[in-house]
């Protein structure tokens, strides 16, 4: 299965990366995507994440063609 | 209801009286009451002096929360319409970054309906800064903090 991943902001400056498909079946939650996608990195605690651009929590369950963002406390306005 | 994510530098009251005067024929007689709000950049920070903010956001995301946070307002509040813009790219002082407006019968729905699409805005809308200083550096904006006096009306949803 494929999930499409996007870092923001800072996040993308720590992670080092803005985009990322990733190609495998064992992933099944968020927390699977971020291990995969940034190598296990730490999740930084305040992190926030949406899944096909809805805030999801952190093992919230994905699914083939799914579009899982990170990114920071957000500070519009 | 109309929702913009602007890349270029705008002026919200002229922008206001032109909407406003494209929708005279549906609008006019229909509201008593008109709040808005204007955020506009300073050229401080947490004690430094700012020359540039850069504003970043999901894009997608972005419009579908600003939809999601005005039809909020549009089912809790008696208003007749409401206007979100927001700027994105380079930013510089002075410069507006963002207009919420609400029109409504009564001045309390436009009030606390206007209160509220700032402040879900601020904590739910996918858009970030990062600051450039006068003297160089460059850092990012943390985290907005909540506005103590809109507690009451926000955090019902999601």
């Amino acid at each position: 299965m494929t999930i499409a991943i996007k870092f923001f902001a800072s996040l993308r400056e720590t992670v080092g990366q803005a985009e990322n498909s990733l190609n495998s079946s064992s992933i099944m939650t968020v927390d699977d995507a971020w291990r995969e996608a940034t190598n296990s990195m730490d999740m930084p605690a305040n992190m926030l994440i949406a899944v096909n651009m809805e805030y999801v929590e952190r093992g919230a369950r994905v699914k083939d063609g799914d579009e899982v963002a990170f990114f920071p406390p957000v500070t519009g306005g | 209801m109309h929702i913009e994510i602007l890349t270029d530098v705008f002026q919200p009251w002229q922008w206001l009286e032109q909407y406003e005067s494209a929708r005279r024929d549906v609008m006019a007689g229909q509201f008593g009451a008109t709040s808005v709000f204007i955020g506009t950049m300073r050229d401080f920070n947490e004690g430094d002096d700012v020359s540039v903010m850069h504003l970043e956001h999901y894009p997608g995301m972005t419009e579908k929360y600003l939809q999601k946070i005005a039809e909020e307002a549009e089912e809790r509040w008696d208003i007749q319409d409401s206007v979100i813009l927001h700027r994105v790219g380079d930013v510089r002082p002075a410069d507006a970054i963002v207009l919420v407006a609400v029109w409504s019968a009564h001045r309390a729905d436009a009030f606390d309906a206007s209160r509220y699409l700032m402040e879900e805005l601020k904590s739910r809308a996918p858009f970030w800064k990062k600051e450039s200083l006068l003297e160089g550096d460059e850092r990012w904006v943390e985290k907005n903090t909540p506005d103590p006096g809109a507690e009451r009306l926000i955090g019902t949803n999601k």
